[in-house]
Order: C-alpha cells, then sequence, then structure tokens
C-alpha cells in the first residue's frame, strides 16, 4: 500500500495529540467520569490511532512516530479494555470492617491449612521437648527462652526494677518490624510452590509447642498464659493469616486442575493478597504494642487474671470480628479480564 | 521461547510492541534505588537526632520504624506515584507495566514489590536473577506473582540527516513511483543498517568501507529496480546516501 505519508501525517496528527491529551486527564485524574458521548469519542480515537499503527508499521522511515503511536495505543488500549475493578478512593472503614473480614473468608480453606499446619508443627514441637528436653537449644533458639521456666518467673515475679524502662518504644518497634517481615516473607514464600510458606508455619508451631509444653511441665502455666495470650492471640493469627495468604499464592501458582492461564490465576488472587498483607500488618502492629507495653509485665505489677482475660477477650472479639464483620454486605466479585 | 519483545495483539486486530528490559539493566537500576534509600536514611537519621532530644527511645523507634517503611514503601510509593518508575528505572529507562498491556494497579505494585523477599534469596536477588533470565518475559517471581513486566522506554532520537545528507541533487528523486516503492519495500531494520553504515563509515579501514557498501547497494538495487541513468555515474556509497535519504526524508 503506497500512501501520502506527509499528508496522512499532517491529517492524522491532530487526532494523535487530542487522544494524548484525553490520557493525560484519565491518568491524571482516574477517578474521572465520561460522558457516554466522550467515551464514544476516545473509543473512535483509539480506533483511528490504532489504525494509524497499522499503516504506519510499513514505514521504514517512521521508527518515531511508530514509536509514538505504539505508545498511545497501549495507553488507550489499557484505560479501554481494563476490566477490574477501578481502584476507589480508599474507605479505611469499609476496608476494616467489610473488605478484609470478606477476603479472608473467601480464602477459609488455605486458613485452615495454614492452622492445621501449625498446629502439627506445635504437636511435634511438645512432643519433641516433652520426650527430649535436651533438644531445647535447638527447638528455641533464643537465649532468654532457654533458661529454666521456674527461675525466670521467679526473676520476672521479684523484679525491683523495670527492664523496659525507656526502651519500650523501641522494643515495640522491632516487635512490629520483625514480626512484619517474618510474616511478608511467610506470603511471598507461597512461590515456592508453597513450600516455604509450609516449612516456615510449621518451625513457627514447632518453637510455639516446644514453648508452651516446657513452661507447663515446669508447672508455670499460668505464668505462660499471662504472658502469651495478651499479643499471641493477634500474633499468631496474623502469622497464620500470612500463611494463608502464601498457600492462596501456592494454590493459584500451581492451579489445581484449573485450565486457565497463569497471568488469570494470578490476577484473580493478587487483590485479595494485597488485603491479607496489610490486614496482618494491622495485626502484628497491634500485637507488637501490647507486647511490649503489657505482656512483658507480670504480677505483681499486672495481675494474670487480668492479662489472660484480656488476651481471651482479644481472641473473642478476633473470631467474631473474622467471622461476622462485613456479612450483610457483598464485595463485587472481581472479574478477569476476557 | 525467551524474547526482548513483548507483543501485544488488541481484540481491533492492532499489535504493539515493547521492549524488555535484561536482568543486568534491572539490576542497576536496583543499585541506583538502594543508593536512593541509603540518601533517604541519611536523612532520616538526622530527623531522628531531633526526636532523640526529645526522647531517646522514641527517636530508635521512629529510626527502626523509618528504616522498615522506606525500604518497603520506597519501591511501592514510587511506582504508584511514577506509573512503574522509581528513581533507578528513570535514569535507566526501564518502567513496570502490566504483562497484558492493561492499567498497572496498586495490588500489582504492592505485591511485586514485597515479594522481593523471595527474589533476594539466598542474597544479591540470586533468584529473582535466575528466574528473571530464563523466564520468557524476563519475569522475576514478583513479576510473575503481579502479572507484571518491566519494559525498555529508550529515548528516541531521530539521526541528524541534514548534517548526514547535505541537500545534495539526488538522482532517485526523479522517479517518486519508485521511490515510494522503495519506502514500502525497506524494512524499519534495513533502513537503520544503512544509515547506521553511513554514520560509522569513517570507523572503516578503505576496503571494508569498499566492500560493505557495494553489498549494501547490491541489497538494495534488488529491492527497487531504478533506471540506469539514475545510477549512472554514482558510487555504492552515494547510492547508500540516496537510498537513506529517500527513505529517511520521506516528508520533503
Amino acid at each position: 500500500m503506497i500512501i501520502d505519508l506527509q499528508r496522512f501525517l499532517s491529517q492524522e496528527r491532530p487526532c494523535w495529540a487530542e487522544l494524548e491529551n484525553l490520557l493525560n486527564r484519565l491518568e491524571a485524574d482516574p477517578d474521572q467520569k465520561m460522558s457516554l458521548e466522550q467515551v464514544r469519542h476516545f473509543h473512535l480515537l483509539y480506533e483511528r490511532t490504532s489504525s494509524a499503527l497499522a499503516k504506519i508499521t510499513t514505514f521504514s522511515s517512521e521508527p518515531e512516530t511508530r514509536r509514538y503511536l505504539e505508545s498511545l495505543v497501549a495507553r488507550a488500549y489499557g484505560e479501554i479494555h481494563e476490566t477490574r475493578a477501578r481502584g476507589h478512593r480508599l474507605s479505611l472503614s469499609n476496608w476494616f470492617f467489610h473488605q478484609l473480614p470478606q477476603t479472608f473468608r473467601r480464602h477459609l480453606r488455605a486458613f485452615w491449612l495454614s492452622l492445621a499446619i501449625t498446629v502439627l508443627g506445635c504437636a511435634f514441637g511438645g512432643l519433641a521437648i516433652a520426650l527430649d528436653p535436651g533438644s531445647k537449644p535447638v527447638l528455641m533458639p533464643f537465649p532468654h527462652l532457654l533458661q529454666d521456666p521456674a527461675k525466670r518467673v521467679a526473676d520476672e515475679e521479684n523484679a525491683s526494677t523495670d527492664k523496659y524502662a525507656g526502651i519500650k518504644t523501641t522494643f515495640s518497634a522491632d516487635l512490629m518490624t520483625h514480626n512484619i517481615k517474618v510474616a511478608i516473607f511467610a506470603l511471598a514464600s507461597g512461590m515456592t510452590f508453597g513450600l516455604g510458606t509450609i516449612c516456615l508455619l510449621f518451625y513457627n508451631g514447632v518453637m510455639l509447642g516446644a514453648v508452651a509444653v516446657d513452661y507447663i511441665r515446669a508447672g508455670q502455666a499460668t505464668f505462660l498464659f499471662g504472658w502469651l495470650l495478651p499479643h499471641g492471640v493477634i500474633e499468631i493469627p496474623a502469622i497464620i493469616i500470612a500463611g494463608q495468604g502464601g498457600l492462596v499464592l501456592a494454590g493459584a501458582l500451581i492451579g489445581w486442575g484449573r485450565r486457565v492461564p497463569l497471568a488469570v490465576r494470578m490476577r484473580e488472587v493478587s487483590r485479595d493478597l494485597v488485603t491479607l498483607i496489610f490486614g496482618f500488618g494491622l495485626m502484628l502492629m497491634w500485637a507488637g504494642f501490647i507486647e511490649a507495653f503489657l505482656s512483658q509485665y507480670h504480677e505483681p505489677v499486672i495481675p494474670y487474671a487480668f492479662k489472660i482475660t484480656f488476651g481471651l477477650v482479644e481472641l473473642a472479639l478476633l473470631i467474631l470480628y473474622l467471622a461476622k464483620s462485613g456479612s450483610t454486605q457483598k464485595l463485587g466479585v472481581e472479574t478477569p479480564p476476557a | 521461547m525467551k524474547t526482548d519483545t513483548l507483543l501485544i495483539r488488541t481484540p481491533e486486530g492492532v499489535v504493539f510492541s515493547q521492549q524488555l528490559a535484561g536482568p543486568a539493566t534491572r539490576f542497576l537500576a536496583w543499585g541506583i534505588d538502594l543508593g536512593c534509600i541509603g540518601v533517604v536514611m541519611i536523612i532520616l537519621n538526622l530527623i531522628t537526632l531531633l526526636f532523640v532530644l526529645l526522647s531517646p527511645g522514641l527517636g530508635e523507634a521512629f529510626d527502626i520504624l523509618g528504616y522498615f517503611v522506606i525500604s518497603i514503601g520506597y519501591g511501592i510509593a514510587c511506582e504508584w506515584l511514577w506509573r512503574g518508575q522509581t528513581v533507578g528505572k528513570r535514569v535507566l529507562h526501564i518502567r513496570v507495566v502490566d504483562a497484558e498491556g492493561l492499567r498497572l494497579q496498586f495490588n500489582q505494585i504492592v505485591t511485586r514489590n514485597l515479594l522481593r523477599a523471595v527474589d533476594a534469596l539466598p542474597g544479591m536477588y540470586f533468584l529473582g536473577g535466575l528466574v528473571c533470565w530464563f523466564n520468557g518475559k524476563c519475569q522475576r517471581l514478583g513479576d510473575i506473582a503481579a502479572n507484571t513486566v518491566v519494559i525498555r522506554q529508550p529515548r528516541l532520537t531521530e539521526p541528524d540527516i541534514d548534517q548526514l545528507l547535505p541537500a545534495k541533487y539526488n538522482s532517485l528523486r526523479l522517479y517518486p513511483h519508485l521511490a515510494a516503492r522503495l519506502r514500502q519495500r525497506v524494512s524499519p531494520g534495513e533502513a537503520a543498517a544503512a544509515l547506521q553504515s553511513l554514520l560509522r563509515r569513517d570507523e572503516f579501514e578503505a576496503i571494508p568501507r569498499v566492500e560493505l557498501f557495494s553489498e549494501l547497494a547490491r541489497h538494495f538495487r534488488a529491492k527497487v529496480d531504478f533506471p540506469a541513468e539514475a545510477l549512472d555515474g554514482i558510487t555504492d556509497e552515494q547510492y547508500i546516501r540516496n537510498i537513506v535519504d529517500v527513505v529517511y526524508r520521506a516528508r520533503k
């Protein structure tokens, strides 16, 4: 096809410029609403530019114009063919009371699996410490956990000074960042076909089970619950939810007999994963705060009964929240692009 | 199959291409970003000093949280605000885009950035680099999960044809229908090869230079058969100049 290139370019350039302006405006303000007439005009400009690209592709003399048109068509294509829900303005209350719990419930099987792996790890850790108390340094690689539980309890209860005085904020920040990093890693490890997530959940369970059995065998169950429950009832579920996210990711990666492309499967879970990430991030911030400011204080400073009750109330509220919150409002189901 | 170009076919049947960025470029961009994070951290440390004056504990906590937020949030914030680019990516003219040409979403940015935790294993992005090397679209694990690709966006500059080809008489232009056919038949790659050979002609020794232009002339003569009088008395190199003039200065 031989066309008068000069005439063609001069005729078409205003149309490309108009499309470019329109795209700039749309990209600057994604919430902008167009009337039906404007949408039709936008589509017309897109089709005309696409057609110009098809024509100009045959001309070796216009590499820059071709690139420019490719970039315009690519941007317009993204705007026109995008079928995922547009990221509307974030409403924190809607996200917290509806989106997060609904997302959690949508992947409940992955949560139960994540919980089962952790419980399995707990059983293994508990059994190991019960049968072989000498394995403590291997199962609990933290110096403060290696000492005799009874001695630690006596030290804590008889302490005359506050060992966290002046460093509570730092300790809290340390706990938050460390735990969030671990949780992110647990989720991200889903990309190892779930193996990394499973190992991390199991290992976390092993440590938890070992510590619990060690303190219970030493007759320090009350101290244990008073120490762990206030922050643990949030921290441990947060890690399990991170594992849930990792297993969801692994499920999408593997596909389990689904005949849809990997890209589509990933697209389906992407939004849910991010919701879970922000969810467990929030939970771990709370847990870090409570651990530094409440969990580390024992009788006679804070009665165990109060701490245990506080933990149980938190757990009940968490279960209620995850099971019931947002159950009356259904989220729009994200449809994958055709 | 591994390729350096991502082709997207629209439902309208139009194909547009995106040049994929390789692992080396991406690694360099990451290095620049690491430097940027370092600079931001230095600034954060200075701000922390102010907090330390108020309360040492608060200052240290601010430092810990600040480092965490910056190291994780830098990529997310930059790519969200700059539509798929960080400072490193801007410097090296690369950009994150949706693998299917659709609009890049916040979820995708968060996912690809948080999955760096696995891509970075066991250190220096070894796993991510390895996956990127073998993946057909040059995606690391984070990109696969987020369904994104990193593309090159080179700054295109048109060659200064006027300087290269002073306004001399071009016998080929006497045959506009043949000139038009030539423009139609010459591919972008062929046109670029002819142009580059002219731009770099002084880098060749005399004999290889004559041989090169002779071969190029033979190739382009086979494309369109100009009348003998149009080619009388011009060397192969001049013939290639005329060809480039016709192809690149089509608008004049």
